[in-house]
């Protein structure tokens, strides 16, 4: 076991993580970021497509060039990355576990003692329950893109998509693109979820998109994995409608029934949360700089609320500024300075049918963290 | 029967890790150093990883990403590994694991 010290602990690499670990080692900061997969850049590294927005959030750039952008630089910054390193616990006194596995693949257990953590840790896939959903070959969608984009290896031939949001109609594109074949897509509501481009898309490549359908049942075949996916009619309260049953042929049932936080390390870390249903479920509660109620605990990201890569880039950088901050690297004039102008990048990322709702009940939540909770910050 | 992506309009698909050799149950399949084992598994055909406690059901591929251990078998004498987030070595003996694992693996 050792100890080690640093000025901000980052915890995840994806694109919040390593954009706040740029800005507060850009600002002279020490910065560990630790983050449990093989390589870092979270799930930036499996978008393939070119993003949307303005060309201040690198629209036209797909995510897997955004990730090695933002690799260089925090090289450049002098960031350290621990990767295929998991924290096990927070402590009073901003005490972290982490496991950390070494390059020969044994692990050692240190003890950091950061003066700042930034959580970043994303979110996770949600699930629909039918009968037999946890036979091998469903999974979720996300852990397909992964497997094709950035393992290279097919889940599977044959694949049934539940779930027609962005995830689920890009998803399905790729899945095509990597040379599976999309049997069909399956959506309860009345109409597609996600961005009509993207389903013209598929529609165009000739998969059925089935709306106001549901899996029932994931049939198992001899070899105790998926065989085919029993799809049926619902009805207004979205319940299969007897009698409409039919079986597709699959080995693949991918479910994109969207996102929720990533909760675990923000709950260890006592911060204040939230239940929030635009963002995903439960959220912290943090001010304008993205500091929690525990002083000295910041976030940013899909763990602060489910969004998009963009908007975790953004609060990232406030969050990494904010931390200087505190350690004093930087004055807090000149810090609000930059926030200030990120606000107003994310305001205008926040925009449009989708956009809207959540600038909204940001705003919101921002207020009531001043309310409820400002005056109550606990020290950790 | 291997389920390997060989082209791809955007991506760059050349592995980057040498060939090796793992063994899975027993039997050798192909691997590249540096994947996750999961990958290696699945392009053998492999989508069992472990078994549940209670009711012996089969496991594999859900989240892909470390999150929810479905994936997790006995590597090297060690149970429940996360085979989406453990990198191949050359040589390693992987076993389907048949619920948490005795806790004697390490000793093997």
């Amino acid at each position: 076991m050792s100890i080690r010290k640093a000025d901000v602990l980052v915890i995840g690499a994806g694109p919040a993580g390593l954009s706040a670990s740029i800005e507060a080692a850009r600002l002279g900061a020490d910065v560990i970021i630790v983050d449990l997969n093989m390589k870092p850049g979270g799930q930036l590294f499996k978008q393939i497509h070119k993003f949307f927005g303005s060309s201040a959030h690198h629209s036209g750039s797909r995510g897997i060039d955004i990730g090695r952008m933002l690799l260089d630089e925090a090289k450049d910054a002098g960031v350290t990355i621990w990767l295929k390193s998991t924290v096990i616990g927070i402590f009073p006194g901003k005490k972290v576990s982490i496991e950390r596995e070494m390059d020969d693949g044994t692990s050692e257990l240190v003890t950091l003692l950061p003066e700042e953590i930034v959580i970043a840790t994303g979110a996770s896939e949600n699930v629909i329950r039918f009968k037999n959903w946890t036979t091998p070959g469903v999974m979720g969608a996300g852990a397909a893109q992964t497997m094709i984009n950035v393992n290279h290896v097919r889940p599977g031939k044959r694949v049934v998509m539940l779930g027609s949001g962005n995830v689920g109609l890009i998803v399905s594109y790729q899945l095509m693109q990597a040379g599976c074949d999309v049997a069909a897509l399956v959506e309860a509501a009345p109409k597609v979820g996600g961005y009509a481009v993207h389903a013209a898309k598929i529609r165009r490549a000739g998969v059925p998109i089935l709306l106001r359908h549901t899996i029932t049942e994931a049939v198992i075949g001899e070899d105790g994995t998926v065989s085919g996916a029993v799809i049926a009619e619902v009805d207004e309260h979205f319940k299969p409608i007897p009698g409409t049953e039919e079986t597709i042929d699959c080995d693949v049932i991918t479910l994109a029934a969207g996102l929720k936080p990533t909760m675990d390390l923000i709950k260890l870390a006592g911060c204040e949360l939230t239940f929030d249903g635009v963002f995903g479920g439960y959220i912290p509660l943090h001010d304008e700089n993205m500091e929690t109620s525990v002083r000295g605990v910041f976030v940013a990201g899909d763990s602060t609320g489910v969004e998009e890569a963009n908007t975790a880039l953004d609060e990232g950088r406030i969050a990494g500024i904010s931390a200087a901050v505190s350690l004093g690297l930087i004055s807090g004039s000149d810090a609000d300075e930059r926030r200030d102008a990120i606000w107003e990048r994310l305001d205008s990322l926040r925009m449009g049918p989708f956009g809207e709702r959540r600038k909204k009940e940001k705003d919101h939540l921002i207020g009531l963290f001043h309310e409820e909770v400002k005056d109550q910050r606990a020290f950790a | 029967m291997s389920e390997r992506i060989c082209e791809h309009v955007v991506l760059d698909v050349e592995p980057a890790g040498k060939k090796v050799s793992i063994s899975v149950d027993g039997k050798e399949i192909e691997a590249y150093e540096g994947e996750p084992i999961l990958s290696a598994l699945l392009a053998a055909g492999i989508r069992i990883n472990r078994y549940t406690v209670k009711r012996r059901e089969p496991r594999g591929l859900f989240c892909g990403i470390g999150q929810c251990s479905d994936c997790s078998m006995i590597v090297d004498g060690k149970a429940n590994v996360r085979t989406c987030i453990t990198p191949v070595r050359d040589g390693m003996v992987i076993l389907t694991q048949d619920g948490l694992g005795s806790g004697k693996e390490a000793a093997s």
